[in-house]
């Protein structure tokens, strides 16, 4: 094996490409979790995300259209997820699940005709000054703008969850609906705009993948990034910069067992594929032992479904 | 005095039930009114329809001499009414200052928040840390919460939904100074309660409700205890009979009993000792969330402690799991009746196996003997006089008190040698109270051990023949309940673990 064939510089900056995809989408699944409401469907909300986004730009030839289409098709199907739980008061697992199954057929039937082309690019943001600097310039400031909007979702939940009355009135919904709705908290509506905004997010991910990580679509290419996404989302204890932590390091290892596996690294390529998988979950799990601190984190009313009587 | 609100003519129904028929009452400015009636008799939807959360079917209301129909508590809030629920709507992961938030229509900042909420809860002798978890919080407290949340709106109106039930006698006493207080301030106050001798003392006037309608207005202090049960009853209640006599030998005994809670905002258990004779009714009491669920969960095997720390007739039962107690004929009944001691979705004949397949042998080489279940599931209905269409109904479409009595009468019917049971007549209107209360008497009488975990004191009082208290997880020595004064209850109640001891160091003190 040749250590030194790795470009050190170039996987620290392709990292934060490789993050961002389950960023997005665990971003969104923690308001939605915070919100009271686990939804198993990320990986079919990002699956149909990647399609439409990738269908718009084609057809548009705008990428940031296409993100645009992206989070409007994660928002379109959440909303399905919302009807079915909210409203016919169905069980929230299944349903996702349902979701995931129905957003890996549904996307595949789209994307029939655009196997094998080629997205228009995303273009870098070649921040002057920042960009120039050593090192850091090129591992940081030298990205397409999605990841730093992802970043910015990340900065922008944490503040609306901690400092705003509505990030305060979305915990409650999910710490205790039966409260929430006794003070006159419209429950269903706060938790329905949850779930859209998961949507959006979890749709934005999926086209990061398809436009820019990859860039092209096939057939089931979120291979798995919404359960990560999921996952890292308990593992973080519902914070928003711990899922963040989690998204860099899984993409970091992923990055890093891709260049092991150009390396020729004598360990067999199906120890290298799963290793970003176990050690996220290894590492967050040991984040998030201690198991009152990390319970504390659990909405109490997660996964309840919530019907207002009298 | 000028009238503030008045209710004419208010109805509202559900499917299959009326729970309020031509409803009207009036309360003054400054006047601290009742309503009365037990479990079921529409107390709850009446607030419900003042506080703007159901739409009365039919009548109207008048607030300040002007129509008063709030299509949601926000605005009843905003007109002037506050409302402290029974069950408390507090969000257990979020601080003091949180949760006083959540309930304000327009909360000022969070530094200035916390800083009304010191002034205004020392004012009113409540105090209270603003940044406190509200999970951490003893009952007493999380009341506190409540009342302090509505305060910072200066209502007119204050609704109190039962608010005395988890309360010691001490800070019942805090409780009504407090409301006093708002009193002469000119606050009027609708207070809801089924405990006569408190409403005596507190309230100017009350409304008597009965199965959803107004049976009687009256002035509390004029009339007696009785004369108001029977109003609300509808018939003269009768008590239970006790003639207990323990005889000496031990069933259950339990020595330096640690257990950690499962809960991550329960209390664990430290040190317990207790012991209980045949024929005889340990009653404990002690403010929610002392511990008592941990307590339950301890003598019932849910969680498992060393072998010795519990013995049932001298034999050691710490580490048995739930079953194995059950076949030595320790029973138990959680308070929970929805969920714990019944699983909702189940039918009474399942719930029936659950509990009584090994007593009752309803189980053969592990297959199900349905008949003699259905059977064992009739004789309970029979026996507890639960109305229900029969055996094959789900749990959950009982009523509170139809299923208490059904989930008691399981365990009582397996004739077992102890039993204990955690809030026996939680929820429960008074005569299936009276009732269940007898069962247990009864069986006692027959030679059997009974733990009786409640909040409710009169309850202790009536039934038990010792009494200790559980305070942040540690029981105080048992005490016999005959010459037991209600200031001696509160102490025990407060954590005053050690009465000589204190006693002591006061006579000393002025020396």
């Amino acid at each position: 094996m040749d250590l030194s064939s790795i470009n050190w510089l170039l996987l620290l900056a392709s990292l934060m490409v490789a993050a961002t995809p389950i960023l997005l989408a665990g971003i969104g699944e923690l308001v939605v979790e915070k919100a009271g409401v686990l939804n198993l469907g990320v990986e079919g909300m990002m699956i149909t995300g990647a399609i439409a986004g990738f269908a718009m730009a084609v057809e548009s030839g705008s990428p940031a259209l296409g993100f645009v289409g992206a989070a409007a098709a994660g928002a379109l199907l959440s909303m399905l997820f919302a009807v079915l739980t909210q409203f016919a008061l169905a069980n929230q697992v299944a349903s996702g699940l349902a979701l995931t199954l129905f957003g890996l057929g549904l996307s595949s039937l789209m994307g029939q005709s655009y196997v094998g082309l080629k997205p228009p690019s995303t273009p870098k943001l070649d921040i002057p000054l920042l960009s120039d600097i050593p090192v850091l310039g090129p591992v940081l400031f030298n990205h397409d703008l999605m990841v730093y909007v992802a970043i910015a979702i990340v900065a922008g939940t944490w503040a609306f969850l901690k400092y705003t009355r509505a990030g305060l009135t979305l915990r409650a919904v999910g710490e205790n609906h039966e409260a929430a709705h006794a003070l006159g908290y419209k429950v269903i509506a706060i938790r329905c705009a949850a779930i859209a905004f998961g949507g959006a997010c979890a749709g934005l991910g999926g086209a990061y993948l398809s436009l820019v990580r990859v860039p092209q679509w096939t057939e089931g290419m979120t291979s798995g990034a919404g359960w990560i996404a999921l996952a890292l989302v308990v593992f973080a204890s519902w914070r928003p910069w711990r899922v963040m932590i989690g998204a860099y390091l899984f993409g970091g290892i992923t990055v890093l067992q891709l260049n092991l596996q150009a390396a020729g690294l004598k360990v067999p390529v199906e120890y290298l594929s799963m290793s970003p998988y176990i050690i996220t979950i290894i590492v967050l799990v040991i984040m998030s032992s201690g198991r009152s601190r990390g319970a504390l984190g659990a909405p109490a009313s997660l996964g309840r479904t919530f019907h207002a009587t009298g | 005095m000028t009238e503030l609100f008045a209710a004419h003519g208010l109805r509202k129904a559900y499917p299959g039930v009326v729970a309020n028929d031509d409803v009207s009452f009036s309360i003054d400015e400054g006047e601290i009114h009742a309503l009365l009636g037990e479990n079921g008799a529409g107390k709850s939807t009446l607030v419900k329809m003042i506080y703007g959360l159901v739409k009365p079917d039919e009548g109207h209301m008048t607030f300040r001499g002007e129509p008063f129909a709030p299509p949601e508590p926000r605005a009843a809030r905003s007109a002037g009414v506050a409302m402290v629920f029974q069950h408390f709507s507090l969000f257990d992961a979020l601080s003091v200052a949180e949760n006083v938030a959540l309930g304000m229509e327009n909360p000022p900042k969070s530094a200035q928040l916390s800083a009304r909420i010191t002034e205004v809860s020392n004012e009113y002798g409540l105090p209270l840390d603003p940044h406190r978890t509200v999970g951490d919080l003893s009952a007493g407290e999380r009341q506190r919460v409540e009342i302090i949340r509505c305060l910072l709106q200066d209502p007119r109106l204050l609704i109190m939904d039962e608010p005395t039930s988890v309360l010691t006698p001490q800070e019942v006493e805090i409780l009504f100074a407090t409301l006093e207080k708002l009193r002469t301030e000119g606050t009027s106050i609708l207070y809801i309660s089924h405990k006569l001798e408190e409403i005596r003392a507190l309230c100017d006037r009350a409304t008597i409700l009965r199965l959803g309608k107004v049976v009687g207005h009256a002035v509390p202090r004029e009339k007696s205890a009785a004369e108001l049960a029977e109003m609300m009853v509808g018939s003269a209640l009768h008590r239970p009979e006790r003639e207990l006599a323990p005889s000496g030998e031990i069933a259950l005994e339990v020595t330096n009993l640690s257990v950690k809670s499962a809960n991550p905002f329960g209390t664990s258990l430290k040190n317990v000792s207790l012991m209980v004779r045949k024929g005889e009714v340990l009653g404990i009491g002690g403010v929610a969330g002392n511990g008592q669920d941990e307590l339950l969960a301890a003598l019932s095997g849910e969680a498992l402690a060393a072998p010795e720390a519990v013995q049932l007739h001298g034999n050691p039962i710490g580490k048995l799991a739930p079953p194995a107690r059950r076949k030595l004929g320790l029973l138990s009944a959680p308070e929970e009746r929805l969920g714990h001691a019944a699983a909702p979705e189940m039918s009474l004949t399942e719930n029936a196996l659950l509990s009584a397949r090994i007593r009752k042998g309803l189980t053969k080489k592990d297959f199900i003997n349905w008949k003699a279940t259905q059977s064992y599931a009739e004789k309970v209905i029979e026996a507890f006089d639960v109305r229900t269409p029969g055996p094959h109904v789900a749990a959950r479409s009982l009523s509170g008190g139809n299923l208490q009595k059904f989930v008691m009468g399981r365990e009582i019917e397996q004739a077992p040698e102890v039993l204990v049971v955690n809030q026996p007549t939680w929820g429960v209107d008074a005569s299936a109270a009276a009732q269940i209360r007898q069962a247990l008497l009864d069986l006692a009488a027959g030679g059997a051990a009974i733990v009786v975990i409640s909040q409710d004191l009169d309850e202790l009082m009536e039934i038990s023949t010792s009494f200790a208290a559980l305070n942040g997880g540690r029981l105080t020595a048992p005490v016999p309940v005959e010459g037991l004064t209600m200031e001696r209850i509160g102490l025990m109640m407060g954590g005053a673990h050690d009465m000589e001891v204190a006693h002591e160091h006061h006579a000393e003190a002025p020396a």
